[in-house]
């Protein structure tokens, strides 16, 4: 019986280690290549270990393309991610406080158009958001990529909502009988207290933004202007024979915040994702 | 006379004093204080998706390249598109990609899921193994590795050639491209197999307990106590995964460009070439309607049959 179950112990262990390492090869691969020289990559080489340590892929990729180095392009992706994440931080908590803490007439048919906006495809609004946003002189600025996010982001103001509610209400009513109000409410006590739900949207809204193509590819028309993703496929481009070594190499560079954030905040992450079910 | 001298100089700082205490008063009333600290979803709502949607309708319905003014032409949009084999192909290999990626995603999760909640050692660093996929598989980076994997040298074919199979050209065969595309996306279960691992760990281990008195087999405590319990979680990562599936657009413009002769050319893809590639905002603009439609009806649909198959417990 013991013995038995042992067997079947190893057996998930076995199963999960294989697994694991089916699962998380693409990217050994892809850092392993950024290291390898492109004779070895075209080759179809399995290897993880390059045959001859090479450096050279990260000084050619970063070199970047038409004078513009990667130096730029991790510039501008930062600048934009920093800025929609905190607008995404704050407006989403502010949110939060007036539809869970204040009774106001039409909370509900507010609340009720939150959550329809959870379900709308982005794509519908995108096209005539660009329309606006051309009229408006504004395509090639960053405004249309970071506007937005200062309007709160139905996801992150549900999963406030949501931690909101292990805040006892006694809190307020006792701040209130201390002559707070509800500013000061929200100031002194909420949004202090909402700090791991507000670490969870800091990471995944950071990492979104990051890895965001599809925005910067339609609004960003300037080489000097585009951000890391955009800038990658460039080395992918039909026009131009590929340097696979610097595009593994740069590939591997544009990974590292989001596995730097994963590996320092892991349990928000896993947290934040089952109580709110955000898509990854 | 001298009464009002006397008064007024007292009046002032009162009246003045009043007037802040009305607005301030004013501005803590509930109803202003919610309105205050709602206003930028209000703003938001209006002003980025309501306003956006009434230009979309009414650009639906016009011709349209952004230089010169915007033709009204009723219903052409929608009846050139039932016409457009382009488009209607689109929708075929959407719908496909959906039908197909979305429930291999939730099965691999929810298998996944299921061998992670067991009480073995090093749980959390395989949920982590495994979310790490579903962290980065968004990115442009992964998305070129992806397409190096299945070149024609690449390391797929390699491995398959190993094997004594014969390489197989993923992205010159039409019936082949999309296999690359779905596995891309299975490979992202992380997100669905964490929500799974969260709903697993509330069922009760007494349920477990009871049925292995009654000789229940493994199998059938997974169909009899996991899955009705599971259900509505279910039913949540179905219509969440459905939606974004419907919306695939970056790994196929990387990967595949939305070929072989259009077999990966997703419904988004095609709104992107239409819209800007061709300038052709009117007609994108009634795909995109056609979309929103699309998905609506059949997040219905899930949740119309979801009666049948989802438990919320007594």
């Amino acid at each position: 019986m013991v013995n038995k179950k042992n067997l079947s112990k190893y057996g998930n262990h076995l199963f999960l280690i294989a697994f694991g390492i089916v699962m998380i090869y693409p990217v050994l691969w892809m850092i392993s290549g950024a290291f390898k020289d492109n004779v070895e990559i075209l080759s179809g080489s399995m290897s993880l270990i390059p045959e001859n340590l090479n450096l050279d892929n990260f000084a050619n990729g970063w070199r970047g393309f038409g004078g513009i180095t990667f130096t730029t392009f991790f510039k501008n992706s930062l600048i934009i991610t920093v800025l929609s994440t905190i607008g995404t931080v704050i407006s989403s908590a502010l949110i939060a406080y007036a539809f869970s803490r204040v009774e106001y007439k039409g909370r509900k048919i507010w609340f009720s158009a939150m959550l329809l906006t959870m379900m709308l495809p982005g794509q519908v609004i995108l096209i005539p958001q660009y329309i606006i946003y051309n009229s408006l002189g504004l395509v090639g600025s960053i405004i249309p990529l970071v506007l937005p996010h200062f309007f709160g982001q139905a996801f992150f103001i549900f999963q406030m909502m949501q931690f909101m509610v292990s805040i006892p209400k006694e809190l307020d009513e006792s701040a209130y009988m201390d002559g707070c109000s509800k500013y000061t409410i929200f100031t002194r006590i909420i949004f202090p207290l909402l700090k791991p739900a507000l670490i969870t949207t800091t990471i995944i809204q950071f990492y979104w933004k990051w890895d965001d193509f599809m925005g910067p590819l339609i609004y960003l028309n300037k080489p000097e202007s585009y951000t890391v993703s955009v800038a990658l496929r460039l080395f992918a481009d039909a026009g131009s024979v590929t340097d696979y070594g610097a595009m593994f190499a740069i590939s591997t560079l544009s990974l590292i915040p989001v596995f730097l954030i994963f590996l320092f905040f892991n349990k928000y992450l896993t947290e934040g994702i089952s109580t709110s079910g955000l898509k990854g | 006379m001298n009464n009002v001298e006397e008064i007024t100089p007292i009046e002032e700082p009162n009246a003045n004093k009043s007037m802040l205490d009305k607005i301030k008063a004013f501005m803590n009333k509930d109803n202003v204080v919610g309105y205050v600290f709602s206003s930028p979803f209000i703003i938001g709502f209006l002003g980025f998706a309501l306003f956006p949607m009434i230009v979309s309708f009414y650009y639906s319905f016009t011709n349209y390249n952004m230089i010169s003014q915007a033709d009204w032409i009723g219903f052409g949009n929608f009846t050139r598109l039932f016409s457009d084999a382009r488009f209607l192909k689109s929708v075929r290999v959407t719908l496909i990609y959906v039908g197909v990626s979305v429930p291999v995603k939730l099965i691999f999760a929810l298998f996944v899921a299921y061998l992670v909640t067991k009480k073995i050692r090093g749980v959390s660093i395989y949920r982590a193994l495994f979310y790490i996929p579903s962290l980065i598989g968004g990115s442009i980076a992964v998305a070129l590795v992806w397409k190096e994997l299945f070149a024609r040298s690449g390391l797929v074919n390699t491995l398959m050639t190993n094997v004594g199979l014969s390489p197989i050209s993923w992205f010159g065969n039409q019936n082949m491209a999309m296999v690359p595309l779905i596995l891309i996306s299975a490979w992202q279960f992380g997100s669905s197999m964490i929500i799974f691992a969260a709903g697993l760990k509330d069922i009760p281990t007494s349920y477990y307990e009871a049925a292995i008195m009654d000789g229940a087999k493994p199998w059938q405590r997974f169909v009899k106590i996991t899955l009705p319990l599971l259900s509505p979680i279910i039913l949540f990562n179905l219509i969440m995964q459905t939606i974004s599936a419907f919306m695939a657009f970056t790994q196929a413009f990387v990967i595949t460009g939305g070929g072989p002769n259009d077999a990966t050319n997703f419904y988004a893809l095609y709104v992107y070439d239409q819209a800007f590639t061709f300038n052709n905002m009117g007609y994108a603009s009634a795909m995109s309607w056609i979309m929103l439609v699309i998905i609506a009806f059949i997040t219905f649909l899930i949740f119309k049959f979801s009666k049948y198959w989802t438990f919320y417990g007594k």
